[in-house]
């Protein structure tokens, strides 16, 4: 039943010289919510980023859909699967706009939208709750709504598969379970997802299955319940995991010596 | 849609600035020319006549030439700014100028009559020093305010070597003064003609990219999930750019400023789209460029000030602004 999407096999990337990743290999399934989990540094972005042809690979190999990253087209990837960086500019344009661009890859050489990219740029804003701010300056906007507006971007995009680095950082907790909720609606359309989140618990919560990573390489992948059992992010991030079964919620507190 | 609405009342209003600012350029100056005389002249075609050689080989080179060297620079440093993402830069800061300066002084003692050689050489000096200026940036991953500094460096060096060409063909660099200045005073049609040409096509190809600009301007990462190829665009964009920059130069000399200040007005009336801001700064610049020009003609009449030092007094100032204002220096947060 599980059909693989992406699969990284052995794959080693960096920048430059510097070698980040080594020998990672990871398979991601149709349809599911992926998370990547680990300390800073360890490589989650990077990964993302060679998940999108955004670093070259010094060893391995990755396909999407069964097909070699190198064989995509900048426009057929494009096409296929989102990345949202964490890195990004604001320019001062309105909401609706910034959700244009999420059809560049289907604009002909005049760059002029059709009635189809009109019709998904429409979906995509009232999808990720933007609708109503469609003509408000990207800049006027708190780090919440601009987050929904890059989001619905990307929706406009039309991939079935969504690279998310760090979809809630710098939110506050409300905004930030607003986001979570909208990725899982995502999901379930359909969409698989990729993503990297900080909060463990918020990881544990909304993800199918987690990718624990430490320097570099790739120690687990696993479902979030046996995931939290086996202790391993206790031992990685030098936590201690709390379940709070009245509330069905995880929480983590300092490591006790 | 509103957008559409602010952008073709912006578009009009500016055209209407650059009409008065071309009736203003065309009719001030150290001799006299009034509306109805130059009509007289232009009906009897008298080729002898003085107020008919004055508006076609002094009034009319000069107008055309602050419009096609402001337009020029105007929307290169609105690109620039762009694609480097830096409110501080422009091509006479980041040394695209002298770098266009060089090779068109260069391209005029060495081979002074061969057609389009100096503006084509300054749009390979322009682009030399524009990848020279890129490539530091993203090799070093300079700030913003390393970057200026680096152009300050490479101008001085260019600058040297501008002063070098003075001295070693004291008779080709006609009007080496002005040029340095930058200057409308003396531009021939012969001059001004292929550089116009090229400013066009520079003009054309920018209004045409400009949506691809947007796109850009959302981030290396996110114009590449998008599928734009980031690497080629952006190096077209540099040719635009410079291609504008070195064709102004090649005949009016080392302007500065235009290109630093004209786009920042234009994003603060026009937003961040710039499908809108290409062609307001297009037409701006033009306007400031006749402007600054007529008041250099005026502010010590009957003594001429070249438009450069106009431009400078205004400019510098305005720098000095946008440096102090603290601000990142970005052009997008």
């Amino acid at each position: 039943m599980t059909e693989s999407v992406l699969t990284f096999s052995n794959i080693a990337t960096g920048y430059g010289n510097k070698k980040i990743l080594e020998d990672i290999s990871l398979d991601v399934t149709k349809g599911e919510i992926l998370t990547l989990a680990g300390p800073n540094g360890c490589g989650k972005s990077t990964l993302l980023k060679a998940a999108a042809r955004q670093l070259p690979l010094m060893a391995g190999e990755i396909t999407l859909f069964g097909r070699k990253l190198d064989d995509f087209s900048q426009k057929e990837m494009a096409k296929q699967a989102a990345l949202l960086p964490q890195s990004r500019s604001i320019p001062g344009i309105p909401v609706e706009q910034l959700v244009f661009h999420g059809r560049f890859p289907y604009l002909g050489l005049s760059r002029r939208p059709g009635r189809e990219d009109k019709e998904k740029v429409a979906e995509a804003m009232e999808l990720a709750g933007v609708a109503d701010m469609r003509h408000r300056d990207l800049r006027s906007l708190s780090g919440g709504e601009r987050q929904k507006a890059y989001l619905a971007m990307v929706i406009a995009q039309d991939t079935d598969l969504i690279y998310l680095d760090e979809p809630t950082t710098y939110l506050d907790i409300g905004k930030q379970f607003e986001i979570l909720e909208l990725i899982g609606r995502l999901n379930r359309q359909g969409k698989t997802i990729v993503m990297v989140l900080h909060d463990l618990a918020h990881a544990l919560t909304y993800s199918h299955r987690m990718a624990v990573m430490e320097k570099g390489r790739l120690l687990t992948i696993d479902k979030p319940e046996e995931l939290f059992q086996s202790g391993l992010l206790n031992d990685v991030f030098g936590v201690e995991g709390h379940w709070a079964a009245e509330e069905e919620t995880y929480y983590f507190t300092p490591h006790q010596k | 849609m509103r957008s559409w609405h602010k952008g073709a009342f912006l578009l009009i209003l500016l055209l209407c600035c650059l009409a008065g600012a071309i009736c203003l350029s065309l009719f001030t100056g150290s001799s006299s020319l009034s509306l109805g005389e130059l009509y007289h002249a232009l009906q009897a075609g008298d080729k002898t006549d003085t107020t008919y050689r004055i508006f076609l080989y002094v009034r009319l080179p000069r107008t055309l030439a602050a419009i096609f060297a402001g337009a020029a620079l105007a929307v290169s440093g609105a690109i620039i700014q762009a694609v480097l993402n830096n409110s501080l830069a422009s091509p006479n800061i980041i040394g695209v100028n002298s770098g266009a300066g060089f090779c068109a002084l260069l391209a005029a003692s060495l081979a002074p009559t061969a057609w389009a050689a100096v503006p084509l050489a300054a749009f390979v000096g322009a682009l030399a020093t524009s990848l020279f200026i890129y490539a530091l940036a993203a090799k070093t991953g300079a700030s913003r305010i390393t970057l200026v500094l680096a152009g300050v460096a490479v101008s001085s060096i260019l600058s040297a070597g501008i002063d070098v060409l003075t001295i070693l063909f004291p008779d080709d660099v006609i009007g080496a003064t002005g040029f340095m200045v930058g200057s409308f005073a003396g531009v021939t049609m012969t001059a001004l003609k292929p550089a116009a040409v090229l400013i066009v096509i520079g003009l054309v190809l920018a209004l045409v990219f400009s949506y691809d600009l947007n796109v850009l301007s959302l981030g290396e990462e996110i114009a590449a999930s998008l599928g734009m190829r980031v690497v080629a665009v952006r190096f077209l964009f540099i040719v635009i750019a410079s291609l504008l920059a070195g064709s102004a130069v090649s005949f009016a000399g080392l302007l500065g400023f235009i290109g630093l200040i004209v786009p920042h007005i234009c994003r603060r009336f026009a937003g961040g789209d710039n499908r809108l801001v290409i062609p307001c700064a297009a037409l701006l610049g033009a306007v400031f460029a006749l402007v600054c020009d007529a008041l250099g003609k005026w502010v010590f009449a009957p003594f001429e000030l070249p438009v450069g030092i106009i431009l400078a007094l205004l400019g510098g100032p305005f720098f000095l602004f946008l440096l102090l204002k603290g601000g990142r220096g970005k052009i997008y947060d």
